[in-house]
């Protein structure tokens, strides 16, 4: 039953990924292999034969117009569509070679390793400390030092430690929007998993909060795979290494994210980064 | 290929789930219970398979030891607890005496009369001493008469007179504080007339019996003082809240740009409510008479205080009456453990969770269709 | 060029003074209100009545007195042991119906598929407990507990032909049967409190890797504990106020102590106004003691409603906050 204890590569050595800047780099092994997904609700399919890979350690962004199925996509990677009645999901979805959709699958074990932050951020009615202590309670980590150091590193690893180190026990309804996010983020990094799915993080924030959430990610990156979604297409440019455009349920192209913004092979690409439809 | 949900991994997790389920499942099984445990009580009437003529009670005394323990129970007309208490002779002179007070009653021409037939239960009869065929509800008697019409018309009486009052008010009230009244009012009304659904029945029959009886005594001087109308009029004071509640929810439930519409076209409030809003409201105001209508018919306690509890036959307003739910409350404590009475006060029973059962499922129908049509499916 | 269309003749000078009396809006505006504002009146009056006649009997003697000399007489009757027997009464049957309840809730909204006939069952069967007349509930608890359940009990605990210990009218089965008859207002509240939470942390604990379980046990249930409350209260005070159904189950006219066992009978404050009501020698001298105890049992029911809106209006602001 332990699926990926044994499968992805041991977390030796935090700064053996580190990579300087956003240069994409054609021989990054791929985690996520997603070959032939289809996804239907019902009799409708959301989507069609998705075939693509996703490297480790750098950022992946899906992007494309309103329904184009990204989000549907992602939620795919760490099966939090299982909880819609009426789906159903062809195709094979790998994650570090192991089909995630396969019958000895743990999903609660799939989840603490492939992390997910959501567009409006979701911070427990719960303290700042206790919103991060959560999912290490859920596995078992009841020690006080333990929970203490690991909160302490993953607000660290979110860039809000500084903002709330002396207020760890108030109420986390009581940050704003930008730092509730960020406290999502420590939240979601704080079981280490290996990948973090990110669902239009900053769709619901100010500029300001924006670039931090954004210059977050680039720091984050060193440590976990991210795939990001995101309809705002320079926040793509920005941030991203490998970009994938999505058009009613398919994937029309996918490459570096240098390629994709400056030279895209697909006409209907082309039409989309330079504004003229979306 | 499907999605495998992890069972296998979490049997924890499944067994919590089907314990949640079966936990729910109550509800539907005492629904179940309710209706088994009280038709069943009945069935030996409804099947026709019990007499209660007077003559047949003549068992002979030697006959005592071919009855089963329950029969013989049954005919001595004693709860379980006395029957095993007496011994033996105490039970034969019991016998001895039921023998001699039936030989008395013989010259009655109704001796042999099964009265809790389905004949004598619905239709008219003349009894002796009667010049005219006659309902007479009167179990209590050496000719027990068992016939349910007087009670089912007083049941009808007394929850049409609510309804006289409570739809009126009801509705009006509704209009008023959903569409008419100005905010402010609206935030306190609601809720303080809704606190009339607190006042539990047996204080409206108390204020009914106490106050009200004697209040409309000097006023109109009726015949008896505890009688359809007063009753009537407090079972209305039970049912308004219901009325209102229903009524008023599907009123704010119509789209307000109904209402914005019919204004900007320059009607008046009261007209943009009464000829757009209400129209669109009518299945939820009509989900509201008929609920009610099941909390009215099945009022106890108001009733069995204020109505006077005679069971007369008849549709004047100034007369006593006596309506189902106040004869089972008021004799089922006096009745043999069962025998015919007691079963045919649980068949009233039945009949009364039969209707408001019936009420329930045409308000539930009519609420979904609309919440239906409402969130624009079908 | 197009010009624009001709009317036949041109159109009336405008002007916005209002052009006649409607009278009809005001007239049944007025109707409405006053209706409204009868129904008000009417509550007030029996509130007043109410108060006016029961404040003078309330007396630290009445309300913590017993009956055991005459229940009839102003200057002897107390009804403290009414008192216990409704509270009594009603904290059991919370034991009961709060689990149930809640369980059937959180199926209903966490497990249940909208669309399945079993859940249209479910939610059928809870509507239509809603509707069952208090009697048949009465007939009910006959039945079913005292007569099928206490009467198997007794079958197979007690020798034969000794005296009905579980099947006879007790304050265990009235409390069950006061449990069915509410069970339809515990669920409908809590599942009301159910979703007012967010499904954004019902998410969240789940992206975790919370179980389904873990997330309703941890999450969904300590946040919707105020509705849950508020279910409970409402619960108490509806069966606080029922008489019918104890009139075969359990409520005595008279008993000389307390109730100390599951199996004993008890004295109820909605029975005494009935039995007083009804049954009095001389109503003239027992009123005082029945509009004290209208008045008690008012102040109980109403002081519980009053609780459970504030408490349900409480809860409604912070979850609007949080969002």
């Amino acid at each position: 039953m332990a699926f990926m204890t044994d499968i992805l590569p041991s977390r030796i050595n935090v700064t053996a990924g580190l990579r300087e800047g956003a240069a994409p780099d054609a021989s990054a092994p791929p985690l996520i292999e997603i070959r032939s997904l289809s996804l239907f609700y019902g009799a409708a399919q959301a989507l069609k034969n998705i075939a693509l890979t996703i490297p480790e350690r750098l950022v992946t962004a899906f992007i494309g117009p309103s329904g184009c199925g990204k989000s549907t996509l992602l939620r795919c990677l760490n099966r939090m569509n299982d909880l819609i009645d009426n789906v159903r999901i062809e195709g094979r979805t790998l994650i570090g070679g192991h089909d995630i959709y396969g019958p000895e699958v743990d999903v609660i074990e799939l989840r603490k390793r492939v992390g997910m932050v959501f567009q409006k951020s979701n911070p427990f009615p719960k303290s700042i400390y206790e919103n991060i202590a959560y999912g290490l309670r859920l596995h078992g980590t009841n020690d006080r030092r333990q929970l203490d150091e690991v909160v302490e590193q993953s607000l660290h690893g979110a860039a809000l430690w500084d903002e709330v180190k002396d207020r760890l026990h108030s109420s986390a309804l009581g940050l704003s929007g930008g730092q509730q996010q960020r406290l999502c983020i420590a939240r979601a990094i704080a079981i280490r998993p290996e990948i973090i799915l990110m669902d239009e993080p900053a769709s619901a924030l100010d500029p300001i909060a924006t670039a931090k959430i954004e210059d977050l990610i680039q720091e984050l990156k060193k440590e976990f795979t991210i795939v990001i979604v995101t309809h705002n297409m320079q926040q793509a440019a920005r941030i991203s290494d490998y970009t994938a455009f999505f058009y009613i349920g398919e994937l029309i192209e996918y490459g570096p994210t240098n390629r994709i913004f400056t030279n895209p092979a697909n006409k209907q690409t082309e039409d989309y980064v330079t504004g003229r439809f979306g | 290929m499907g999605l495998h949900r992890g069972h296998h991994a979490r049997p924890l997790e499944w067994v919590a789930e089907k314990c949640i389920l079966g936990v729910s499942l109550t509800a539907i099984l005492m629904v179940f219970l309710i209706f088994l445990f009280v038709t069943r009580e009945a069935l030996p009437i409804f099947f026709g398979r019990m007499n209660s003529a007077a003559a047949l009670t003549a068992i002979p005394v030697e006959q005592m030891d071919r009855l089963k323990p329950e029969e013989l129970r049954l005919y001595l007309g004693l709860s379980p607890r006395e029957f095993a208490a007496m011994d033996r002779d105490t039970r034969k002179s019991l016998m001895e005496v039921k023998a001699e007070a039936a030989a008395n009653v013989s010259n009655d021409k109704d001796v042999q009369i099964n009265t809790i037939s389905w004949r004598y239960l619905l239709f008219p009869y003349q009894w002796s001493g009667y010049d005219r065929p006659v309902y007479i509800w009167q179990p209590v008697s050496d000719i027990h008469k068992f016939n349910i019409i007087p009670l089912l018309i007083g049941s009808l009486k007394v929850t049409l007179v609510a309804l006289l009052f409570s739809v009126p008010f009801g509705l009006a009230a509704a209009i008023y504080v959903s569409q008419l009244a100005p905010p402010r009012l609206k935030e306190w009304i609601k809720p303080t007339i809704e606190m009339l659904a607190g006042i539990p029945s047996v204080v409206l029959g108390f204020f009914a019996l106490i106050v009200m009886a004697s209040f409309f005594q000097s006023v109109l001087h009726f015949g008896s003082r505890l009688n359809t109308l007063v009753a009537g009029m407090a079972l209305g004071l039970a049912a308004l809240p219901v009325i209102f509640s229903i009524a008023e929810d599907a009123l704010t439930s119509v789209p307000y740009a109904y209402t914005q519409a019919a204004l900007a076209l320059g009607s008046s409030r009261w007209q943009a409510a009464w000829q757009i809003v209400l129209p669109a409201a009518v299945p939820g105001v009509f989900a509201a008479v008929v609920l009610g209508f099941g909390r009215a018919i099945g009022e106890t306690m108001i009733v069995l205080m204020a109505s006077g509890n005679a069971s007369l036959m008849g549709w004047s307003l100034f007369d006593s009456t006596r309506t189902i739910t106040a004869t089972i409350a008021a004799e089922l404590s006096e009745t043999v453990f069962g025998g015919q009475h007691y079963r045919l006060l649980f068949m009233l029973g039945a009949l009364l969770f039969a209707v408001t059962f019936l009420a329930n499922l045409v308000a539930d129908l009519v609420i979904h269709r609309l919440k239906n049509r409402l969130e624009g499916n079908r | 060029m197009n010009a624009a269309p001709r009317l036949a003749s041109p159109p009336p000078p405008r002007h916005f003074r209002a052009q006649a009396f409607d009278f009809p809006s005001f007239f049944f505006t007025g109707l409405t209100g006053l209706a409204t504002f009868l129904i008000l009146a009417i509550l007030g009056v029996i509130l007043g009545n109410v108060i006016l006649n029961g404040w003078p009997a309330i007396s630290w003697r009445f309300v913590t007195g017993g009956t055991h000399s005459d229940m009839f007489d102003v200057n002897k009757a107390g009804i403290m042991p009414m008192i216990v027997g409704t509270s009594a009464r009603v904290i059991l049957m919370t034991l009961f119906v709060i689990p149930v309840g809640v369980i059937t809730a959180i199926y209903l909204t966490e497990y249940a598929r909208t669309s399945s006939p079993l859940t249209r069952i479910i939610r059928g069967a809870v509507n239509n407990l809603a509707g069952v007349p208090s009697i048949v509930f009465g007939l009910f608890g006959l039945g079913f507990f005292i007569s099928f359940v206490g009467g198997n009990l007794d079958a197979l605990f007690r020798p034969a032909n000794a005296e009905p210990l579980w099947g006879k009218p007790a304050i265990l089965w009235a409390s069950m049967t006061l449990a069915v008859m509410t069970l339809p207002v515990v669920i409908v509240a809590t599942e009301e409190a159910l979703r007012a939470i967010p499904p954004g942390l019902r998410e969240a604990s789940l992206a975790l890797g919370a179980t389904k379980l873990q997330t309703i046990v941890r999450i969904v249930v300590p946040n919707a504990l105020p509705g849950i409350m508020t279910g409970g209260i409402l619960a108490v005070s509806r069966a606080a106020g029922e008489v019918a159904p104890l009139l075969f189950t359990g409520a005595a006219y008279f008993m000389a102590d307390l109730p100390k066992a599951l199996t004993d009978q008890f004295m109820d404050l909605g029975y005494h106004v009935f039995v007083l009501s009804t049954q009095s020698p001389d109503i003239e001298k027992t009123r005082p003691i029945l509009y004290g105890t209208v008045l008690v049992l008012l102040v109980l029911t109403f002081s519980l409603n009053l609780v459970a809106i504030l408490v349900r209006a409480r809860l409604r602001r912070q979850m609007r906050a949080a969002r």
